[in-house]
This record gives C-alpha cells, sequence and structure tokens, in this order.
C-alpha cells in the first residue's frame, strides 16, 4: 500500500544535478514553482517541462523512478481536476458542452482542468527531482544555510533543520513499519480492501493507532541516543560537511535566470491559456 | 585506574515506588570488558543509563573517571568517555546517510572538520564498514545498523563503551558480526566494555559477569564461575549458554566429560571423553 512512497527519498548517483549545492538547488525550487504559478499558457508550462525532463537525464535518476512519486499524489491531482472540471466558475466564450443541475462543463472548464493537472504534475515532478538528487543531510543544510538570517531575532534556525532531517531520515522506517502493522492486521482478519470511502479510513485506525505509540517509543529512544552521544542544541557544535559554491552553481543560476525570464516573456508574448480553445477549432 | 563506579546506588522511575536498581555497589576498572546479565525488569539496562546520566540515581554516587554524575556540569564530559550503544538500531540514527550519521557525535561535541573526516575513517575502519560511508542506514541489515551505531560512538573517542542489549534484535550472524566487533575494541584498543544483555553465549566472552536481579547485583564473578553455579542461575530464571547446558546434561547422564561453556570447549571435552573409552 505505502511501498511506492519515493518522496523524500535520495536516489544515490553520480551526476552533475547531484553535485550541485543544495542550496542553489532549493533556491531553483523555489523559482520553479514561482515559474509554475507564473506561467499563464501552455507554451510555458511545455517550457517548464522540457526543463524538467533535461534535469532527470541530467541527474540520471530513472523515469520510472520519478513517476512513481508522481503516482503517489495522482489522486489529489485527479480529484482537483475533476472539481475544477465541474465547477470551473469563469465566464465563457462558447456554449457550454453539459448544463445539468449544478454541473457545467464548458470548453473553457475543459482546458482549465488540463492546465490545472498539468501544473500539479510539475510541481511534484520538479520538487521530486529535488529530493531525489539531493541527500536529507545536504537539503537540511542548504535550508539552514539560507536560513541564517533568521537567527537574528532568535529563530531556532539548527533546531528546525535538525527536525527536518530527522523526519526525512525516519519515513523509511515508518513505511516499513507501516506494512508490518497492516500485514499484522490483515492476518487477524482486518479488511483494508472493500467498503466505501469512510469504511476504508475507519479501517485504517487500527493501524494509525499503534503506529502512533511506536512513533512516539521511537522518538524517546532516539532522544536518549542523541543525549549519548553528546548532543546539546547548536552550542559549540562543529560541522562535517562544507557547502561550496562552485562554477558549477553559478552555471545552474544562469541558467535558472535564464528559465525564469524566458516563462515571463512567454506570458507577455503568447496569450493566454484558453487561446487554445480557438487554435484547436481552427484546426476543423 | 577505575573507569566506573557505583557508590550504594538506588534508582527508581517516578511512577514507580519499587527500586530499579536497588542498592548497587559496583566498580568496574579501565580496560576491563564485563557482561551484565539477568532477565527483563532486573534493572540492567536503568544500570547502564546511570552510567552516562541518562539517569541520575535517587540515592548513592555513580562516578565515571571520579565524574559525579549527579553533577550537571559534568554530564557532557561524561558523555564524551562513557559511549553508549542501544538495542533498536533503527532508533539511533540520525542521518540518512553512513558518513553523516557517524559525523553527528564528532561534530556535537565540536571536532574541526579535517578532523571529523579522520575519525570517520578510524571509527568505520574499526567496526568494518568503511565500504558502506555512503551507503543509506535503512537499507543495511540489522547486524550492519548496529556496526554503524558502534562507530557513531568509537567517532567521539569514547574510553568506556556500553551496549544496552544492543544485539537483543539482531539475526544470529548479526549478533556474532557485533560482537566480534566488541571483543576486537576491548583487546586491541583497551576499550572499557559493559556489555548489558540476556544472551548467557555472549558473557562467556567477557572477563567479568555481574548477575542482576530485581535491581540488585546478586552475583558478580568470572563467567565460568558464574556459570558453575546453575542451581543459582536458574533461581535468577537464567539458562545457562547452550554447550553448558548440554555439558551439564551429559555429566547428569553419567559420560565422564568436564566442565565446558564454550561449542568448542565442549568438543574438545567429548573427544577426550570418548578416547578414555
Amino acid at each position: 500500500m505505502l511501498n511506492d512512497v519515493t518522496f523524500g527519498q535520495y536516489y544515490p548517483a553520480k551526476s552533475f544535478v547531484h553535485n550541485l549545492d543544495p542550496r542553489a538547488k532549493i533556491v531553483f525550487v523555489i523559482a520553479y514553482i514561482v515559474a509554475i504559478f507564473l506561467a499563464k499558457n501552455f507554451y510555458a508550462l511545455g517550457a517548464l517541462l522540457l526543463v524538467t525532463v533535461f534535469f532527470i537525464l541530467l541527474a540520471r535518476v530513472p523515469f520510472g523512478r520519478v513517476l512513481r512519486s508522481v503516482k503517489m499524489i495522482l489522486f489529489i491531482i485527479v480529484f482537483t481536476a475533476i472539481l475544477n472540471l465541474f465547477f470551473y466558475s469563469g465566464e465563457s466564450a462558447y456554449e457550454p458542452l453539459v448544463d445539468w443541475w449544478i454541473f457545467t462543463i464548458t470548453y473553457e472548464s475543459i482546458v482549465n482542468m488540463v492546465f490545472l493537472a498539468l501544473r500539479l504534475f510539475l510541481l511534484v515532478l520538479g520538487t521530486s527531482v529535488l529530493t531525489l538528487t539531493t541527500t536529507p543531510v545536504a537539503l537540511t543544510d542548504g535550508l539552514e544555510s539560507l536560513l541564517t538570517p533568521l537567527k537574528w531575532i532568535r529563530f531556532p534556525v539548527h533546531e528546525l533543520a535538525l527536525i527536518m532531517s530527522i523526519a526525512l531520515r525516519f519515513i523509511p522506517t515508518l513505511t516499513d513499519e507501516t506494512n508490518r502493522i497492516v500485514a499484522a492486521q490483515k492476518a487477524r482478519g482486518a479488511d483494508f480492501e472493500t467498503g466505501g470511502l469512510i469504511r476504508r479510513a475507519k479501517s485504517m485506525i487500527p493501524v494509525l493507532v499503534p503506529l502512533l505509540v511506536s512513533a512516539f517509543r521511537r522518538a524517546e529512544d532516539l532522544g536518549d541516543a542523541m543525549d549519548a552521544r553528546c548532543y546539546r542544541g547548536s552550542k559549540g557544535r562543529t560541522k562535517y560537511k562544507k557547502l561550496v559554491f562552485s562554477w558549477r552553481d553559478a552555471l545552474g543560476v544562469l541558467f535558472f535566470g535564464g528559465v525564469i525570464t524566458g516563462i515571463v516573456f512567454m506570458n507577455l508574448y503568447l496569450g493566454a491559456k484558453f487561446d487554445i480553445i480557438g487554435q484547436i477549432a481552427s484546426l476543423f | 585506574m577505575e573507569a566506573v563506579r557505583f557508590d550504594n546506588v538506588k534508582f527508581s522511575y517516578e511512577q514507580e515506588d519499587e527500586y530499579a536498581v536497588n542498592g548497587v555497589t559496583l566498580s568496574v576498572a579501565e580496560g576491563e570488558f564485563v557482561a551484565v546479565l539477568g532477565r527483563n525488569g532486573s534493572g540492567k539496562s536503568t544500570l547502564a543509563k546511570l552510567i552516562n546520566a541518562l539517569l541520575v540515581p535517587t540515592s548513592g554516587k555513580v562516578t565515571v573517571f571520579g565524574m559525579d554524575t549527579s553533577d550537571p556540569k559534568q554530564t557532557f564530559e561524561i558523555r564524551k568517555s562513557a559511549g553508549m550503544v542501544f538495542q533498536n538500531p533503527d532508533n539511533q540514527t540520525v542521518a540518512s546517510v553512513v558518513e553523516d550519521d557517524v559525523a553527528f557525535g564528532p561534530e556535537n561535541i565540536g571536532v574541526p572538520r579535517e578532523e571529523i573526516g579522520k575519525r570517520i575513517d578510524f571509527a568505520l575502519d574499526a567496526v568494518g564498514m568503511q565500504a558502506f560511508r555512503q551507503a543509506t542506514p535503512s537499507r543495511l541489515s540489522g547486524g550492519q545498523k548496529q556496526r554503524i551505531a558502534i562507530a557513531g560512538v568509537l567517532a567521539i573517542r569514547p574510553k568506556i563503551m556500553i551496549l544496552d542489549e544492543s544485539t537483543a534484535m539482531l539475526d544470529p550472524r548479526g549478533r556474532r558480526e557485533v560482537m566480534e566487533v566488541v571483543r576486537r575494541l576491548n583487546k586491541e584498543q583497551g576499550m572499557t566494555v559493559l556489555l548489558i544483555t540476556h544472551f548467557m553465549d555472549e558473557a562467556l566472552q567477557a572477563d567479568r559477569a555481574v548477575v542482576m536481579h530485581r535491581g540488585e547485583v546478586v552475583m558478580d564473578a568470572s563467567p565460568e564461575e558464574v556459570f558453575s553455579r546453575s542451581a543459582e542461575l536458574e533461581s535468577y530464571n537464567l539458562t545457562l549458554p547452550r554447550a553448558a547446558a548440554i555439558c551439564k546434561r551429559l555429566q547428569a547422564a553419567g559420560m565422564p566429560v568436564g566442565n565446558a561453556f564454550t561449542a568448542e570447549e565442549l568438543a574438545e571435552e567429548i573427544c577426550k571423553s570418548l578416547q578414555k573409552i
């Protein structure tokens, strides 16, 4: 059931993308997300898709592996897409295709649905390239470094970064545990596959309760283990891995700056997403 | 030199009236390999946590190289000199990459960066896991994970290594791997080892076996002596090591074998007795 959780799981390989400074990568992903939301037409999204595919190739991560993390939120994508299909409230220049009770489907709502689905897809695709090519430690180191200015207002940057890296580190452990509990409950006759949504949700309670209890026990153990290994917060702490910003990162930043500028220009000069309706119509 | 000293130590957990550790007086010399045996709830894990100030005695005194564990100012130094490996290998790993996890301890005590690299090398070599430096701990076997945990402690360069049932969740192969590393650390580097366990076979590798029962130390002698007092052991719900148990039954059945505790010794004794016939 939860075998497909690849989100947050590092895919070890040697590549240009893997070697990039995590700070640069985090900034890229933020820029990428902004670009996705700035994109107003399919050209811009298409360009972003190309950029993402290019980075996946560069990272030498198998496509299947990347797509698995999309599979995880496929439900959310489909759900929002369907909602948007039926309840799109924007104006329509054409006759509605379906107009029944509270459901209305117009050409615009179809375009809107596709656009939204593509957006979400790109969002997950891009962010999973980050988590697949960056170790959680590097990721939190990067975040810590980027957030350092916040220390001035006494924001616990180091603690937050550590909490994040530990959370990421425990994902596979808790996934294994969930699978074990599911198997144990199945062996006692629990049924997770049949019934409606509510019944299925209810059937998860016997899984979630022991999982939660065990997570607390683990947290306590981990606290002891960290204490025993002389942890006492950021006081007097050194770092083994220093982040180094190299020419590669500079190159990446330049490239990404270019992409964002490109998207802005595409938005300005290549029209809106609904233009595609007219374009398709003109084909017939 | 005395590494650890317990002076009439009592400890009770807040919500309980009974003492988990009830009047223990014990001294461990530097370089010694001590096994602490006992059933579940005998207080042996509590004893371990009292050493590195994870717990502080309710009454009595615990000192580590002369430092009092009840003095908060000494806690950090105590933990630097007494490292501890826990039972569940999954719950003591903080990082998702082996070398980062091993680096956690040295980072905490403020070791300079270049030196941390050397310490990781040293620690991973000591447990024979250098090849897994870039690996993900969650994909390793239980024995390998536990060796990484040992490396994480070694990198702090402690003088005492406490293993709190660190082999309990491992398969026989993982147990062998870990025990071999522990024995080597003790023999080659003079590391003081406190091995908390309920596997009697493991105690045979120690210099000394301490048996705990209901919070008290009830036996404290060489493993051979402890295991030759089998009736007493049974009264504490402990069994003999497998080879020793077989040996005892052979003797009871009238076979002329001498006392043996390990499989090798038993095999030798049986050969000798067969030659006599």
